[in-house]
C-alpha cells in the first residue's frame, strides 16, 4: 500500500484491469513483495491470526443473524432453535460465542506483544492508536453481542454496563435513557444493539485496513527494534510470512476447535441458558472474561463516578503510551528494567482479571486497590522514569546481525514466557470458574457419566428410562418446551423411530385454534407438536407451586453449576470436564432428607435439600424407591431414575452433542495433519533465511 | 433514539390497591418496566429509620421527605440499586431494609444507603394517595 507499484500482470485481461484500478498491484505489493524483516518470530502471526478471526465472526455472525429474531419475547427461544433445528446451527453458534472469547485472547496477545517490543514507538505511534480504537470498538462489539442470546447474564450485563453511564454528572440520566430507548432494558434497546452490533464489526474491518495501511507505510517492528537497513535484513511477505501466518493459524485453530468442539460452554456462564427476567438479580453479575481487569479496576474505587472514569482511563491511557515512554530503544529485550516491568504488569493484569470475578468484599477490595494502583503506575510512573534512568544494553547493528547472533540467549524469554503464560491460563481460567461460583450447598459428588469425555455417547437405555420417569413424575409440575416430540427420533437422542415418536405424541392433548367458529380446540399431537407444558403461564405455575415457578427443564443441566475450586477447574479444561450440571440435577435429586441437621431453618412449606444452594428447596422429594416401572429389568430406585432422567435432560439442552464430538474428532485429524504440513512448508521456505 | 410513543404511553400512571398488604409485608409491582417496592413498614422499622441521625447518612435525608405524611407506614421506593442498576432484595441486611447482591449495598427501612459503594438513596417514584388505600404511582 506504499506508492505506485511497477507490478504488471501477465494475463492480457488483468493487464486491462490493472491499468484502470491497479488492484492487483495494490495487492502484490501488500501482501507479496512486501518486505518483511527476517527475524519476526511466532507473536508476530497474531496479525494474521486476528485478520482471520475477524472474518470468522463476520461470516458466522451474517449467517446467525439469518435465523435470529431481536426480540425480548423471541430471541432466547431463537438462539435455542439456531442451535436445535438450524443445519449445523450449534456448530455456528459454538463458534461465534468461542470465537469472540478467542478474538479477545488474540488481541491481547497482539497488544502485550507491541507492549513488550516497544512497537508503538516513533514512527508508529498512528499505527497503535488504531490498534487502541480497534480495542475499543471490540469491546462495544462484544458487549453488544453477549446481550443479543438475553438470558439472565445478558440482561443483567446489560443493565450493569449502561449504567455505567448514569454516572455522567447533569447528562447521565438522559444519555441512559437515550441507551435503553426506554426507561429500563427492554425491547427497545435488545433491538438497538442488535443494530449495532451488526454494524461495529464493519467498523472494524475498516480500521483494520488503515492498521495495516499505517503497517505498511512504518513497515513491521521486529523483536531487536532496528529498522531494516539493506535488502539482507527482510524477506518477501509471500511465501515467508504467509506460510509461517498459516502456521500460526492453523495452530491457534487448535486451540479454538478444543473449546468449538468439547468445551463450548467452558466460557460462559451457565446463568445464560435462563431466560431474562427483568424481577430477579443472579447473585453474581459477572461480565465475560476478556473485561474483567477493567470491572475489577471500576470497583475497587469506592466512588461510581471516578470508577466509571478510571476504568475508561485504563484503555485510554494506552493512546498516550508513544509519548509516556520516550526511551530510544525500542525491544525489551535490550532492556534488562523495562523487560522486568513487563512481566510485572502482565501479572499484575492477570491478578486484576481474577479479581473482577470475585465478590467485591474483605480483602479483594483491598487488592484491587493495590493493583489498581499498580496498573496506572506501570503507564505515568514506571514507564516515564525508566526511560530517563535505565541504561539499555547495545542494540545489534542490523537485523541480519541479529540473526547471526542469535544462538544460545534464547533460553530466558522463553522460561519467563512459558512461566507467564502458564499463570496466564490458570487465573484466567479461575476468573472464568469463579464467576460461575454458587453459594452455599454442599458440592455434589461427580458421576461417570457416558456422555462425558471426547467420545462421549448417550446411553440409549437411560435416555428412554429417562423420557418415563419424566413422563410419569416431573412432567407434572415442570415444562420441556423447546424439545419436540420429533426429537425422540433424531440420531443423537434416544433412538425412537419416526412411527414410535409419533405414536408418543399422540398420546398428549395439544390446544390448538382458533377454528372457523373462533373457539380453542383440542387434537392429539404430532411429531412436530412440542412437550406441552403443566401450566398455561408462569403466574399459573407459581400460584400452583407456593410461590416458586418449576422451572422449565429443557436446559436445566446448562443452566445450574456449581464452582469446581482450585485446581479442578485448570484441570477441567485439559479433562474437558464439563458436567457440572448434570452432577448438580442428580444430586439435587437425590438430596433430600426428612431430618433437617441442626442449625438450619426450613421455612414453612419448603423441604431440606443438602444440595440445594440455601438448603430450603420448594420442591417436595419428587422421586422415591418402585415409583416407575422399568421394562428392562433396571433397578427401580432413586439413585437409578434420577441418573437417567438427568441423562435424558442433558440430551434435551444438547441434542447434537454426539454430533458435535464426532465432527470434533474429524476436524482435530484434519488440523493436526494441516498444521505439520505448513511446519513443514515453513521450514522448507525459510531454510536459507535462518 | 429516545423512547418512542407507544413506550411513553405505556409509561401512563398505574393505581395499586394496597388494602391486601399486611403490616411487616412488601409487594412489587412493576411500572416503566422498573420494580417499584412498596413496604407496610413495622413501627419498629419506622422508628429505627426515624432514630438515626440524618447528617451522619452517606446521602443526607430525613425519613419524613420519603414518605407522605398522614401515611407513613407506607415506604415506596423504586426497586434499583443506584451503583449499577440491580435489584436489592427486600428484608435482608443489616438495617432491615434491602440489599442489593450485586456489589453489597445495603439500605435501611427507609430506602436510604447505609453501607457499600452505591452513592444514593433508593429514589422514590412520584406517587400519591387517591385514597388511604390506593395509590397512583406517576
Amino acid at each position: 500500500m506504499s506508492g505506485p507499484s511497477d507490478y504488471q500482470p501477465s494475463n492480457p485481461a488483468l493487464q486491462w484491469i490493472e491499468r484502470r484500478l491497479p488492484i492487483f498491484g495494490l495487492m502484490h505489493s501488500s501482501f507479496v513483495a512486501y518486505p518483511t524483516p527476517r527475524n519476526l518470530n511466532y507473536w508476530w502471526t497474531f496479525g494474521a491470526i486476528l485478520s482471520f478471526m475477524l472474518g470468522i465472526q463476520i461470516l458466522t455472525g451474517v449467517i446467525l443473524a439469518m435465523h435470529y429474531t431481536p426480540h425480548a419475547d423471541l430471541a432466547f427461544k431463537s438462539v435455542e432453535l439456531i442451535v436445535r433445528d438450524v443445519n449445523y446451527g450449534w456448530l455456528l453458534r459454538n463458534m461465534h460465542a468461542v470465537g469472540a472469547s478467542m478474538f479477545f485472547f488474540a488481541v491481547y496477545v497482539h497488544m502485550l506483544r507491541g507492549l513488550y517490543y516497544g512497537s508503538y514507538k516513533e514512527p508508529r505511534e498512528v499505527l497503535w492508536i488504531l490498534g487502541v480504537i480497534i480495542y475499543l470498538l471490540m469491546m462495544a462489539t462484544g458487549f453488544m453481542g453477549y446481550v443479543l442470546p438475553w438470558g439472565q447474564m445478558s440482561f443483567w450485563g446489560a443493565t450493569v454496563i449502561t449504567n455505567l453511564f448514569s454516572a455522567i454528572p447533569y447528562v447521565g440520566e438522559s444519555i441512559v435513557t437515550l441507551l435503553w430507548g426506554g426507561y429500563s432494558v427492554g425491547n427497545p434497546t435488545l433491538n438497538r444493539f442488535f443494530s449495532l452490533h451488526y454494524l461495529l464489526p464493519f467498523l472494524i474491518a475498516g480500521v483494520v485496513v488503515l492498521h495495516v495501511w499505517a503497517l505498511h507505510v512504518a513497515g513491521q517492528n521486529n523483536p531487536d527494534g532496528v529498522e531494516p537497513k539493506t535488502e539482507k535484513d527482510t524477506v518477501p511477505f509471500t511465501p515467508h510470512a504467509t506460510i509461517k501466518d498459516m502456521f500460526g493459524v492453523a495452530c491457534f485453530l487448535l486451540l479454538y476447535a478444543w473449546f468449538i468442539f468439547y468445551m463450548p460452554n467452558y466460557l460462559g456462564d451457565a446463568d445464560n441458558y435462563i431466560p431474562a427476567n427483568p424481577g430477579v438479580t443472579p447473585p453474581h453479575i459477572v461480565p465475560e472474561w476478556y473485561y474483567l481487569p477493567f470491572y475489577a479496576i471500576l470497583r475497587s474505587i469506592p466512588n461510581k463516578l471516578a470508577g466509571v472514569i478510571a476504568m475508561f482511563s485504563a484503555i485510554i491511557i494506552l493512546c498516550f503510551l508513544p509519548w509516556l515512554d520516550s526511551a530510544r530503544t525500542r525491544s525489551s529485550k535490550y532492556r534488562p528494567l523495562a523487560k522486568q516491568f513487563f512481566w510485572i504488569f502482565v501479572v499484575v493484569c492477570i491478578l486484576l482479571g481474577y479479581l473482577g470475578a470475585q465478590p467485591p468484599e474483605g480483602i479483594y477490595v483491598i487488592a484491587g486497590r493495590v493493583l489498581t494502583v499498580c496498573y496506572f503506575a506501570y503507564f505515568l510512573i514506571v514507564l516515564p522514569l525508566l526511560s530517563r534512568i535505565e541504561k539499555p544494553r547495545p542494540v545489534p547493528n542490523s537485523i541480519s546481525d541479529a540473526v547471526l547472533a542469535k544462538t544460545g540467549s534464547r533460553s530466558t524469554p522463553m522460561v519467563s514466557t512459558a512461566i507467564a503464560l502458564a499463570l496466564a491460563g490458570t487465573l484466567f481460567a479461575a476468573s472464568a470458574d469463579k464467576a460461575r461460583a454458587e453459594e452455599g450447598g454442599t458440592k455434589p459428588p461427580a458421576n461417570s457419566w457416558s456422555f462425558a469425555g471426547p467420545f462421549g455417547k448417550y446411553d440409549r437405555g437411560a435416555l428412554q428410562r429417562g423420557l418415563k420417569v419424566y413422563k410419569e413424575v416431573c412432567s407434572n409440575c415442570h415444562a420441556l418446551s423447546y424439545v419436540a416430540f420429533r426429537n425422540l427420533a433424531e440420531a443423537g437422542g434416544p433412538g425412537y423411530s419416526v412411527a414410535q415418536a409419533a405414536a408418543f405424541a399422540s398420546d398428549y392433548k395439544i390446544k390448538d385454534g382458533p377454528n372457523d367458529q373462533g373457539e380453542m380446540f383440542e387434537r392429539p399431537g404430532r411429531s412436530a407438536d412440542y412437550f406441552p407444558s403443566p401450566f398455561p403461564n408462569e403466574q399459573a405455575a407459581r400460584a400452583a407451586n407456593g410461590g416458586a415457578a418449576p422451572p422449565d427443564l429443557s436446559l436445566i443441566t446448562k443452566a445450574r453449576s456449581y464452582g469446581r475450586g482450585f485446581p479442578w477447574f485448570i484441570l477441567d479444561f485439559f479433562t474437558q470436564y464439563q458436567e457440572q450440571g448434570p452432577d448438580y440435577v442428580a444430586a439435587v435429586l437425590q438430596g433430600f432428607e426428612d431430618k433437617v441437621p441442626e442449625g438450619v431453618t426450613i421455612p414453612e412449606g419448603s423441604y431440606y435439600n443438602k444440595y440445594f444452594p440455601g438448603h430450603a428447596i420448594k420442591m417436595p422429594k419428587p422421586l422415591s424407591d418402585g415409583q416407575v416401572t422399568y421394562d428392562d429389568g433396571s433397578p427401580t430406585t432413586v439413585a437409578q431414575y434420577a441418573k437417567d432422567v438427568t441423562t435424558f435432560l442433558m440430551w434435551t439442552a444438547e441434542p447434537h452433542m454426539e454430533a458435535r464430538k464426532r465432527l470434533g474428532f474429524q476436524v482435530f485429524v484434519f488440523l493436526i495433519i494441516f498444521a505439520f504440513l505448513m511446519y513443514f512448508t515453513k521450514k522448507k521456505v525459510w531454510a536459507d533465511s535462518h | 433514539m429516545n423512547p418512542d410513543a407507544s413506550t411513553i404511553a405505556a409509561g401512563a400512571p398505574i393505581e395499586v390497591d394496597l388494602s391486601p398488604v399486611a403490616e411487616g409485608q412488601d409487594i412489587k409491582v412493576f411500572w416503566r418496566g422498573k420494580p417499584i417496592y412498596i413496604s407496610h413498614r413495622t413501627k419498629k422499622q419506622i422508628d429505627e429509620a426515624r432514630a438515626v441521625p440524618v447528617a451522619s447518612l452517606p446521602d443526607p435525608q430525613s425519613d419524613e421527605a420519603r414518605v407522605k405524611s398522614g401515611h407513613d407506614q407506607w415506604l415506596v421506593v423504586i426497586g434499583i440499586c443506584t451503583h449499577l442498576g440491580c435489584i436489592p432484595i427486600a428484608h435482608e441486611g443489616n438495617y432491615d431494609g434491602f440489599f442489593c447482591p450485586c456489589h453489597g449495598s445495603q439500605y435501611d427501612s427507609s430506602g436510604r444507603i447505609r453501607q457499600g459503594p452505591a452513592p444514593a438513596n433508593l429514589p422514590v417514584p412520584p406517587y400519591t394517595f387517591v385514597s388511604d388505600t390506593k395509590i397512583q404511582i406517576g
